[in-house]
């Protein structure tokens, strides 16, 4: 493994008035990972993946190989290719599908390698390419998952932070976005994975953290929490 | 029948000044979710800085028409980056009011440098045609094509280019746009340049049509404006055009087929009973909830 992390997280903090979301938390992400991040509800992994894309103010440093992020505008880490898919998808749901994914272009100069990458999304999500001229608004929520993803591989994101993409999804289809972002990954893109979903979560990272309340209390390679009984009492249903 | 069809014309005329400064109201709305009420002292600063290049630079009507919209944008960009962005977390009021407050101070400042009434000069060679008995000036048909042009490149500028793809996801929702790697406060910014350049634009349309303005001249056609994209459906750039039109033609129609002290009561009764069914204006839909 590469020895100098490629996201680097260190003592973030994040608090919303006198509320502390995230109390002094350090990780690492290496090239080529997937690494998951699982917690509760409120746990504060939403607001992790928020400072880390510069949504959030935070304490604490974020170093994007090598490079400390907190002077870096949001849409400026996109383009150093942190890519986010937010919680609850954030599709635009007056745009069609391919405006939102054109959208995700902005910050990309390379015109035919970007029409490469419409070729290569509709190949990994065919349903989107027979929906292409549809509004956003109109896409089921699976679909729209997967526009979102989708998206996130149009910005040509080096990194993609995924936030609970298995939400509202049915079991088939959380297995297909998993399968999918498991191909993503062995062609190269490194995964944050924030999930709830503990169980498929755990099956498909090489590393995982446990988030309570804003503090980070177990790790370990994704085999080892899977195995770990406090992780199977609290997150896997006992 | 021709005077009708006089009256249409003269209606045309109005409602297209009309138009083109609800657009600017509605872009606002449509990525802010904000009422920016300088918008019509914007108008008035156009029509003024008309004033200005036409009297003192001397300059034809052309490099006027520009020289109003490119310092208007100037302005309204300032504006924004001054008064309005510090507030964009606070509750929408307060921008309301700043909005207001902005207004006064821009009536106040051209108060200060024209304490009377300014008389625009004729930019353009006053000349009429009539055709089937129907009359039509030069500055009339100028007006209306111009106008038309204006909001033709709007409407290609918000569907077909990047710039209005990201002006559209913002009104959507604007937490997600950085994420696209879309610069947000550019975008706000460009929307502010387009929307106060455009009710430049209809305020210098405006001074030449009728040529003596003043500092106050903003807030009626203003408030008139800002019903317009009401009723088009407000944050929808379509509908404050056709909003524009309608109240033009309203205004123009009770005017001339009913005592003209009517106009006004009459004009904003049938808008009020238009919202009564139509309680989100002819083209707008109601904004998604965000949960
Ligand atoms: N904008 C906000 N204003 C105030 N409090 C907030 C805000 N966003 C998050 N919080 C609070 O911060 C804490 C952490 O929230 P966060 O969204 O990061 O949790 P999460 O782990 O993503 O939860 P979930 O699994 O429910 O999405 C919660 O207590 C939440 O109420
Ligand atoms: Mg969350």
């Amino acid at each position: 493994m590469n020895t100098a992390p490629l996201l680097s997280i260190r003592d973030l903090t994040v608090s919303y008035g006198n509320i502390k979301a995230v109390q002094g938390i350090s990780f690492d992400v290496y090239e080529g990972e997937i690494v998951t991040l699982i917690g509760a509800n409120g746990a504060g992994k939403s607001s992790t993946l928020r400072a880390i894309s510069g949504l959030a103010p935070y304490g604490g440093t974020i170093t994007y190989r090598g490079v400390d992020l907190r002077k870096t505008a949001a849409d400026k880490i996109v383009a150093l290719g942190i890519a986010q898919v937010p919680e609850g998808r954030g599709i635009f749901g007056n745009l069609t599908v391919q405006e939102n994914l054109k959208l995700a272009t902005w910050g990309r100069k390379d015109r035919p390698e970007v029409e490469r990458d419409y070729e290569r999304v509709f190949g990994i999500f065919p349903r989107l390419k027979e929906r292409r001229n549809q509004l956003g608004g109109t896409l089921s929520g699976g679909e729209q998952q997967m526009l979102a993803v989708a998206r996130a591989l149009m910005s040509r994101g080096k990194v993609m932070l995924l936030d609970e993409p298995s939400m509202g999804l049915s079991p088939v289809l959380v297995r297909e976005i998993f399968h999918v972002l498991t191909e993503i990954n062995q062609a190269g893109t490194t995964v944050l994975l924030v999930e709830q979903n503990a169980n498929m979560a755990l099956r498909v990272a090489s590393r995982g953290y446990v988030l309570e309340t804003g503090t980070l209390t177990l790790s370990g390679t994704g085999a080892e929490l899977l195995g770990n009984p406090r992780v199977k009492e609290a997150y896997l249903g006992g | 029948m021709t005077y009708f069809l006089q009256q249409l014309l003269n209606a045309m005329q109005l409602g297209s000044i009309y138009a083109l400064i609800a657009l600017g109201y509605t872009m606002v709305y449509g990525i802010l979710t904000m009422i920016n009420f300088a918008h019509g002292d914007l108008f008035m600063v156009g029509a003024f800085l008309c004033f200005i290049a036409a009297t003192f630079l001397k300059l034809p009507f052309v490099p006027t028409l520009l020289l109003s919209m490119a310092g208007v944008a100037l302005l309204g960009v300032a504006i924004e980056r001054v008064a309005y962005k510090p507030l964009r977390q606070a509750p929408r009021v307060s921008a309301v009011i700043t909005a207001l407050g902005v207004g006064l101070f821009l009536e106040n400042f051209t108060l200060v440098f024209s304490p009377y009434p300014q008389h625009v000069p004729a930019l353009i060679a006053n000349r009429t045609w009539t055709i089937g008995g129907v009359s039509i000036s030069s500055l009339q048909i100028i007006i209306i094509l111009l106008s038309i042009a204006l909001m033709i490149i709007l409407d290609l500028v918000v569907r077909r280019t990047m710039v209005g793809m990201a002006m559209r996801a913002i009104s959507w929702d604007k937490s997600i746009v950085p994420l696209m790697g879309v610069p947000l406060d550019l975008i706000i910014s460009i929307t502010f340049a387009i929307g106060t350049s455009l009710g430049a634009a209809a305020g210098t349309m405006y001074s030449l049509a009728f040529p003596v303005i003043d500092p106050y001249m903003g807030i009626l056609v203003g408030w008139k404006a800002f019903i317009s994209a009401v009723v088009g459906g407000i944050g929808n750039i379509r509908g404050a055009m056709i909003g524009g039109f309608i109240l033009g033609g309203v205004e123009i129609m009770v005017a001339a087929f009913m005592p003209s002290t009517y106009r006004d009561f009459v004009a904003f009764g049938l808008l009020l009973i238009l919202l009564i069914f139509r309680p989100y204006g002819i083209l707008g839909k109601p904004r998604p909830q965000k949960v």
